[in-house]
């Protein structure tokens, strides 16, 4: 039985300046709707987990709605996407289970398992499922039947800001999502790649939640995509939650590609305990709104968060990239690296955060956030944020923003290279650096093509799958010969 | 070693705020309280025209509607304005023609704090402008500007004078709503520094206002007005102190500067307010705001502070570089220890073409202070081919001080180039080792180190504002390693 509600927001967000009625009303309605469907929500809780969603949902309804006059949100508008109606859907729509089969995605060469959510539902044709090394990969419903107990330790208890609106609304509505959980001692040569479709044809508004564990001493290499198949639109407000145990070490990739009408509201936390290592590594390539919530919690010493993103676009799209790390224990290393060409009416907003907490000796801690504006409408915003407290440490940040090389062009020009192809080479040379960063091969060659054919238009999100998985891998280069060079 | 360090602390923090003096004046004061009526008090007393009553109400009503701002990473206790005495004066005859007519206890309080009013100061060739408890109490080297046609002269002088000066310029810049601080400043702003450099003028001596504030209980509401005209050049300093209360006082100063074609402004401050005692009771709030316009082509305005005084410092220097190609230059060094705290930087508003400008910011927190760097580079849409620079730089000291950055970066168009850069760092084992092994003991080693790790920004400041830094900061830091 196909059971789904209209969340009327037309009528209740937008426009600052009558926003306290109108956000009341949004807060009741979103209340409501959570005390209507209570028992669909709760249906797989445990007492616990139903007891936090209560909270989640009491902190929610004191929370204030994210506008511009919020410090955190001053150059991402969502008054506009939130001035549509979504659907909100609290069971999976019957047909999913047959575009989840449609839509494989098999990167060439890559050893992964694929799993596919449409609409921000599972596809998987049995529950959980465990591999041959230990490691439990399922629904997060699922989980919540099978581990409540492993669910109840992890649920919703990285960093939440108490006052996130979007974080709480999850927390309190969440269903489906996914749920790995990796035991001591794996070092897993799979990769597990999520996929998650947005196909309706309506609006419609979806809350993944995910949950992943590591074991000590192992090791999961995760890769999170984002793609829509048509041009509807769509609010993901997603939230994940990646708990590493003593030694354990985490390879994530998301790889955004969504439609011009999407919303994304991505929220990744991290759980570092002891001498636990984190690559993070976001590849924005399309997407109407995109903002990457990615918030470290250094809880053990000895740890290393590198987390590095690459965005390119175009149009009107947005991208917004918030950096929090909290260096709550002494010698850990932080590193960021974050890369953007921004064309057209584009904007982005980078804005990173360093804490230090005080007795957090010995802390280093980088960051980095490059952009080139290839036109003048495009519009970038950063904000590189120190906050230290502690002495012996090494800190440093830094911020430009500027265009392509002149000379550089010239140089190429004057080889020879049409305009166009110079310009492709310096792009991509700039985007180089993060790509480089990616260490499985095949997929770094994958997100290679990928980001060739988005810096010559060519990747697009259209009727068939975006991502063109099925089709073999075709050598895309540029039509330059480099030998001139 | 580390109990030398230890005894090099106790020296630093041993070391007592030597300008904490009172002098006993007869000061003429308003009641305590704001309301309408005090305003119309302190308009009546400088027997000011209308128009200025009228401006004043005006941003008090503002005032009324607007909110203390909370977004500064400032711990900022509860104001209670009603507690604070809005006017103060040190009580004088009418007009003063010659030194000779000045109160001799005004006159000693200026010469203890190095500012000589006497004519003797013609050898520094500066001119100074002294204010007292926010009313100005003597203008030196008036006579002698004239000459070249600049205006240099109390506020309160140049409404009575030059109020066609006053209205076209005053708020022109920093409009009187702009801020909460702002707002309450052009309420109640009682006197401050008027300067005026015609066409085509090389000031031929530095401009100098010193401000003093010394009744207890009252607030300084300074406002400074510098309008370079076309082609002119001036050089302009403020130093500030205060005598040590265990209550806190505030001040809330505006300063406005117009720089017009091809003028050049160049501001210096040393900010050695009382900063409050070891355990952090007492001490001047400092909430300032600060901003200049360059408003014709190949302007230029440089900035250049040195912070070492106040409780709490809420100061950002900006500038609005409209005229095409004009150039802004903003340096900082800001020192906080015990139980200071500093929010400051500087904006950067590019509106014309092929504009420049640069911030270079030192921050160094010792003790248990707390230091932030926030500042804003915006490049608009039409400012084509802009530049800017900016490096922020903090050193710590102790490891239960803080050090922030909070750059702000906002770019729209494709041909400006933003660079920003900044490090935290304490002073390593290893420089000090370097130091220690060719027999330079700790201590000089440290002014040694954070005398270099300052110096870009202090050599920009006139010689003798330098020497008074450089000694600023040997005070307020020498071997606060620990």
């Amino acid at each position: 039985m196909l059971n789904y509600y209209i969340v009327d927001m037309e009528k209740k967000f937008l426009k600052l300046n009558d926003k306290f009625n109108k956000q009341t009303s949004l807060f009741n309605d979103l209340i409501n709707l959570f005390e209507e469907n209570k028992n669909q929500i709760f249906k797989n809780d445990t007492k616990k987990i139903s007891e936090v969603r209560k909270q989640a949902l009491e902190k929610f309804s004191k929370s204030e709605l994210p506008t511009l006059k919020h410090e955190k949100w001053r150059d991402t508008d969502l008054s506009k996407t939130l001035s549509k109606n979504y659907k909100y859907y609290f069971d999976a729509e019957e047909n999913n289970s047959e575009i989840g089969k449609t839509f494989k995605c098999v990167v060439p060469q890559l050893d992964s398992l694929s799993f596919t959510f449409v609409n921000g539902w599972n596809t998987f044709e049995s529950e959980l499922i465990t591999l041959e090394d230990g490691i439990i990969i399922g629904s997060f419903s699922d989980a919540m039947k099978k581990f409540p107990e492993i669910v109840e330790q992890h649920f919703a208890k990285t960093f939440q800001p108490e006052k996130d609106f979007f974080s709480l609304l999850n927390t309190s509505y969440a269903q489906d999502g996914f749920f790995i959980y990796v035991p001591d001692n794996v070092n897993s040569q799979k990769s597990i790649q999520i996929v998650n479709i947005i196909n309706n044809d309506e609006n419609i508004f979806l809350q993944p939640r995910n949950l992943v564990i590591i074991g000590k001493n192992s090791k999961l290499s995760l890769i999170h995509c984002h793609d829509s198949v048509n041009q509807k639109n769509s609010f993901t407000n997603s939230v994940t939650e990646i708990f590493l145990n003593e030694n354990s070490n985490i390879d994530y990739y998301k790889l955004q590609n969504l439609n011009n009408q999407s919303t994304l509201l991505n929220h990744t936390n991290f759980y570092q305990n002891t001498n636990s290592n984190i690559s993070s590594n976001s590849i924005s390539l399309n997407g109407g709104l995109i903002r990457n919530e990615t918030c470290v919690e250094i809880e053990g010493e000895g740890c290393a968060a590198n987390v590095y993103g690459l965005f390119l676009m175009d149009d009107k799209q947005h991208i917004d990239n918030h950096i929090f790390i909290d260096h709550k224990k002494s010698n850990c290393v932080s590193n960021e690296l974050f890369k953007g060409i921004l064309d057209d009416n584009a904007s982005a907003v980078f804005n990173g955060h360093v804490l230090v907490r005080q007795d957090s000796q010995k802390t280093e801690a980088f960051q980095s956030n490059k952009n080139i504006l290839l036109t003048d409408t495009a519009k970038i915003n950063t904000k590189p944020f120190l906050e230290i407290y502690a002495d012996d440490v090494k800190c440093s940040h830094g911020a430009t923003v500027g265009q392509l090389d002149n000379e550089a062009l010239f140089y190429l020009r004057s080889r020879g290279i049409s305009e166009n192809n110079a310009r492709m080479l310096l792009m991509y040379a700039f985007a180089a650096e993060v790509i480089n960063k990616i260490s499985i091969e095949p997929l770094k060659n994958r997100i290679d093509d990928m980001v060739k054919k988005r810096l010559r238009g060519e990747l697009s999100v259209c009727d068939q799958c975006v991502l063109h998985c099925g089709t073999p891998e075709k050598e895309i280069d540029f039509e330059i010969d480099l030998s001139k060079i | 070693m580390k109990a030398g360090k230890d005894k090099i602390i106790d020296e630093v923090t041993q070391n007592d705020y030597k300008y904490g003096f009172v002098t006993d004046i007869e000061t003429e004061t308003a009641k305590k309280g704001l309301t309408e009526e005090t305003i119309r008090f302190i308009s009546k007393k400088k027997n000011e025209p209308e128009f200025m009553l009228e401006y004043r109400l005006k941003a008090y009503k503002k005032w009324l509607s607007m909110k203390m701002p909370e977004w500064a990473n400032l711990k900022i206790p509860e104001i209670e304005y009603q507690d604070i005495i809005f006017y103060a004066a040190p009580k004088k005859r009418e007009d003063l023609d010659s030194l000779d007519e000045v109160d001799p206890e005004l006159l000693n309080t200026f010469n203890k704090l190095g500012i000589s009013l006497d004519e003797q100061k013609k050898l520094a060739g500066v001119a100074v402008d002294a204010v007292m408890d926010s009313v100005s109490v003597k203008t030196t080297f008036s006579d002698t500007l004239a000459k070249h046609g600049i205006i240099f002269c109390s506020f309160s002088e140049a409404v009575k004078n030059h109020p066609e000066l006053i209205k076209k310029y005053m708020s022109s810049v920093v409009p009187s709503g702009d801020n909460y601080f702002a707002a309450l400043n052009s309420a109640v702003f009682s006197d401050g520094s008027f300067c005026y450099i015609p066409k085509g003028v090389r000031c031929p001596i530095e401009l100098s206002t010193y401000f003093r504030i010394n009744a207890a209980n009252t607030g300084q509401f300074e406002r400074t007005l510098i309008i370079a005209e076309e082609g002119s050049y001036v050089s302009y300093m403020e130093g500030c102190t205060a005598p040590q209360r265990d209550e806190n006082q505030l001040h809330a100063a505006i300063v406005e500067i117009v720089a017009h074609k091809d003028a050049e402004v160049k501001y210096s401050t040393v900010q050695n307010w009382y900063p409050g005692n070891k355990e952090g009771k007492g001490g001047i709030f400092n909430f300032v705001t600060k901003r200049g316009l360059c408003k014709g082509e190949n302007s230029k305005i440089s900035w250049t502070q040195v912070e070492t005084g106040s409780a709490i410092t809420w100061k950002y220097p900006s500038c609005i570089l409209k005229g095409d190609n004009s150039n802004c230059e903003f340096y900082s060094v800001a020192v906080t220890n015990n139980f200071q705290q500093a929010d400051t930087g500087s904006k950067m508003i590019h509106l014309g073409r092929n504009t420049k400008s640069t911030i270079i910011s030192k921050g160094i927190s010792a003790g248990k202070s707390n230091n932030s760097y926030r500042g804003l580079v915006k490049i608009a849409k039409k400012a084509e081919n802009s530049r800017n620079f900016s490096q922020c730089d903090s050193l710590l000291m102790g490891d239960r001080c803080g050090a922030n950055t909070f750059p702000y970066i906002e770019a729209r168009n494709k041909s400006s180039i933003i660079e920003h850069e900044a490090t935290t760092s304490k002073i390593s084992e290893d420089q000090l080792f370097y130091c220690n092994q060719r027999g330079i003991s700790t201590e000089s080693a440290i002014g040694l180190i954070v005398n270099g790790y300052a110096k870009e920004v202090l050599k920009k400041l006139p010689m003798e504002f330098a020497v008074e830094a450089q000694k600023l900061l040997q005070v307020t830091l020498e071997g606060s390693v620990g």
